[in-house]
């Protein structure tokens, strides 16, 4: 069993401050959806956490099964078990989905020690059948002339094959189809329920993808922090209410 | 026996006046002392000349043809008009032209001195391939270290010598095609291996035979201010083919080192060449090199030439298409780190009717490192139905690296085709923090972006040059963060 503790959290660009006290635990095999309007933070906060450069964390904490992250290089991060889904995945041409992550898998391996080949590629297309790729998708470079349905495929397949202990999901459903988004959402519950099942933050505006992928969690996000947390009936009250509800209730306080 | 008193320095001195023990070996290259029996002292004068020359106890014409080059070397201006200044800095007084271990080629493994077994070994070259490494002529400095595949080609006739070797061994041949692909005055550097060339290939393939294996050597430049002039000769008879592949690795020095090779090839009507180079020269080495293939009818000259390391590398392998239906091609990748200066390209002079060629120019500039394309495609008026395809790709890694393309395409006349594209591209913060969230560090991201790049092209070339490739990117790649 993990955790994953996001600690009154202050994030900065520059100087100009994005969250302010975001506060957040997560055990393994938990969803979290983290729900908001546009600008209040929550991209900001998965990259962060990630150990994106451009963000600066002026305060709290972040730890990891009791281990604080926040002086560890964004690799190291990865390998200790955090994953970030982008909202828009860079693309990495001339290299092989396949190569991509065999060098990923292999970064995890320590000093000295072989990647087993024939093990990896039998377990990458143990994970390829469970998500329903074709075979051909991962001798494509990655992201490369991907669709915006191709590309969160292609996430949702490496953090299957790297299998970490928490995974940040940044808008996983922008930008797709009705088709995609059912054929991510299947991907990411494929990996639930396990032994090894990772704890998820799931970020989104939008209820659809909560259809999919059940919450065990629902908070709001308002003015860089969370300021109404429930279950997943909570997401259905906001998108009855939209967003405006979330104001006139928060603006105040 | 060597000419003159200055010249005649016993190996003991030699080592005290230039001490190969030393140099430092912390930085992560290598050199192991070795003790050279012919030295040429430093500096070029018609002595050193003709001291060489004696040395390998060549016939009256090529020590005139030696001469000759010297006299134009030395009336010949730098090409510093349109070519970077910095080859003021070549101090040609304190270069070593000529030394010589004194070993025979070897024939087999066993018999290979261990140091350089231990280079091989630090030039992570597995144990497999160590094995296959025996039917490998390694050149250590001036001569040949051990070769022993060209007993096995000899069965199909062909020849395969180093050109010491093949000059006093097979003059009719040699005399026939040797400089007359590159004229002695063909440039100040092509002049100056004239004068004073040692080792190199010599291969001469007969009518309609194919070589089944690649011919391979390694080049290596092992002792301070010692400037390696090799040069290379290949003749592909009519309808026969030939893979040609050196690789060349050197340690670090802290002086200046000079390399200026001239290779020539001829394929006659209807035959193949293929030329592989993957050379990783220390960063202080000046590596200016002159080649060029003449494709008679019919035939096929391609180049696949990377360039990793140097301080100034100034390259632009060509084909002259002189034939109808002729072919050429070349596959350049230029890595120019903190330091150092890849000015490489291509040459097409087209000749004759239906001609075509092939232009691919990949070049990645890192830190304060600079690339620079530069290419000449000529196609007459008079020409028809020859076609060219230039492709020019740079990849900038962080915002201090300079590249420059300079494109010299004429094609004159109604009935010739030619495409060119251009392209530059930057490796991102955002890919970089993408791949580091899978797990690589920066390093490795960084290897993965720039072997990606290449990719298209490093698939073309025999596995074992594209593993080593990649290996050589990778550790360039990994002193570039930070």
């Amino acid at each position: 069993m993990s955790c994953l503790e996001i600690q009154n959290l202050h994030i900065s660009i520059g100087d100009k401050p994005i969250v302010k006290g975001f506060t957040l635990t997560i055990a393994s095999g938990e969803v979290h959806a983290v729900m908001g309007p546009n600008g209040t933070g929550k991209s900001t906060l998965a990259k962060a956490i990630a150990g994106h450069p451009d963000y600066t964390i002026t305060s709290g904490d972040v730890l990891l099964d009791g281990r604080s992250v926040l002086a560890m290089e964004a690799d190291e991060r990865a390998r200790a078990g955090l994953f970030l889904a982008f909202q828009y995945p860079s693309d990495i041409p001339g290299v092989s989905i396949a190569n991509f992550l065999r060098a990923a898998v292999q970064a995890r391996l320590g000093e000295g020690e072989d990647l087993d080949a024939t093990a990896y590629y039998k377990r990458l297309y143990a994970k390829m059948d469970l998500l329903k790729i074709d075979r051909k998708f991962t001798s494509r470079s990655v992201n490369d002339g991907f669709s915006g349905g191709e590309k969160k495929r292609c996430e949702i397949l490496q953090m299957a094959m790297l299998e970490p202990r928490f995974a940040l999901m940044d808008e996983t459903d922008s930008g797709l189809d009705i088709d995609a988004l059912r054929i991510v959402a299947d991907g990411v519950n494929a990996q639930r329920g396990g032994a090894n099942s990772p704890g998820i933050l799931l970020i989104t505006h939008y209820q659809r993808l909560l259809d999919h992928i059940v919450p065990d969690h629902v908070h709001v996000m308002w003015d860089s922090r969370i300021v109404k947390s429930g279950d997943k009936s909570l997401a259905l009250e906001l998108e009855a209410k939209g967003y405006d509800w979330v104001k006139k209730e928060f603006a105040a306080a | 026996m060597p000419p003159t008193d200055t010249l005649s320095l016993p190996a003991a001195d030699t080592a005290m006046a230039n001490p190969v023990a030393g140099i430092d070996q912390s930085s992560g290259n290598f050199s192991y002392p070795q003790n050279y029996e012919f030295d040429a002292g430093t500096g070029l004068s018609e002595n050193t000349v003709r001291y060489i020359s004696e040395v390998k106890k060549e016939a009256p014409w090529i020590l005139e043809f030696r001469l000759n080059a010297l006299k134009k070397f030395l009336a010949m201006p730098m090409p510093t008009h349109w070519a970077t200044k910095d080859l003021e800095n070549i101090n040609f007084d304190k270069i070593r032209y000529y030394l010589s271990q004194g070993q025979k080629p070897k024939r087999t493994w066993d018999e290979v001195p261990d140091d350089i077994k231990k280079t091989f070994e630090r030039l992570g070259i597995p144990e497999q391939e160590r094995k296959f490494l025996s039917g490998v002529e390694a050149q250590f400095d001036s001569e040949a270290a051990y070769s022993n595949i060209k007993d096995l080609v000899a069965k199909q006739g062909v020849i395969f010598a180093n050109s010491t070797e093949a000059l006093r061994e097979h003059p009719e041949i040699f005399r026939k095609f040797f400089g007359k692909v590159i004229p002695t005055g063909d440039n100040k550097f092509s002049a100056l291996n004239s004068a004073v060339f040692s080792g190199g290939s010599f291969i001469y393939v007969p009518k309609g035979v194919k070589v089944a294996q690649p011919l391979q050597a390694y080049f290596r430049i092992n002792a301070e201010n010692f400037g390696q002039f090799e040069r290379t000769l290949i003749i592909a008879d009519e309808g026969s083919e030939v893979v040609y592949m050196e690789g060349c690795t050197a340690p670090k020095f802290s002086t200046s080192t000079l390399h200026s090779a001239v290779v020539e090839l001829v394929a006659l009507k209807g035959a193949k060449i293929q030329y592989i180079t993957v050379q990783n020269w220390a960063n202080n080495v000046f590596n200016l090199v002159t080649k060029r293939g003449v494709a008679h009818e019919e035939a096929e000259i391609k180049w696949i030439d990377c360039n990793i390391g140097s301080r100034l590398t100034m390259k632009y392998p060509g084909v002259v298409l002189k034939g109808r239906k002729a072919r050429g091609e070349v596959l350049s990748i230029a890595l120019a780190n903190d330091g150092q200066h890849q000015d490489t390209g291509a040459k097409m002079i087209h000749a004759a009717d239906e001609t075509t060629s092939n232009i691919v120019a990949k070049s990645i500039s890192v830190g304060q490192g600079r690339s620079t394309y530069r290419g000449i495609v000529h196609i007459p008026r008079h020409l028809k139905g020859c076609r060219n395809n230039t492709e020019c790709d740079a990849l900038l890694i962080n915002t201090n690296s300079r590249t420059d393309t300079y494109p010299a395409i004429t094609v004159r006349g109604d009935r010739n085709a030619t495409q060119h594209e251009a392209s530059v591209s930057k490796v991102n913060e955002e890919m970089i923090f993408y791949m580091q969230s899978r797990g690589l560090t920066e390093g490795q991201a960084m290897s993965l972006a720039v072997n990606g790049f290449i990719n298209d092209l490093a698939r073309q070339f025999p596995m074992e040059y594209s593993v080593e490739l990649k290996r050589l990117i990778d550790l360039e790649m990994e002193g570039s963060v930070g």
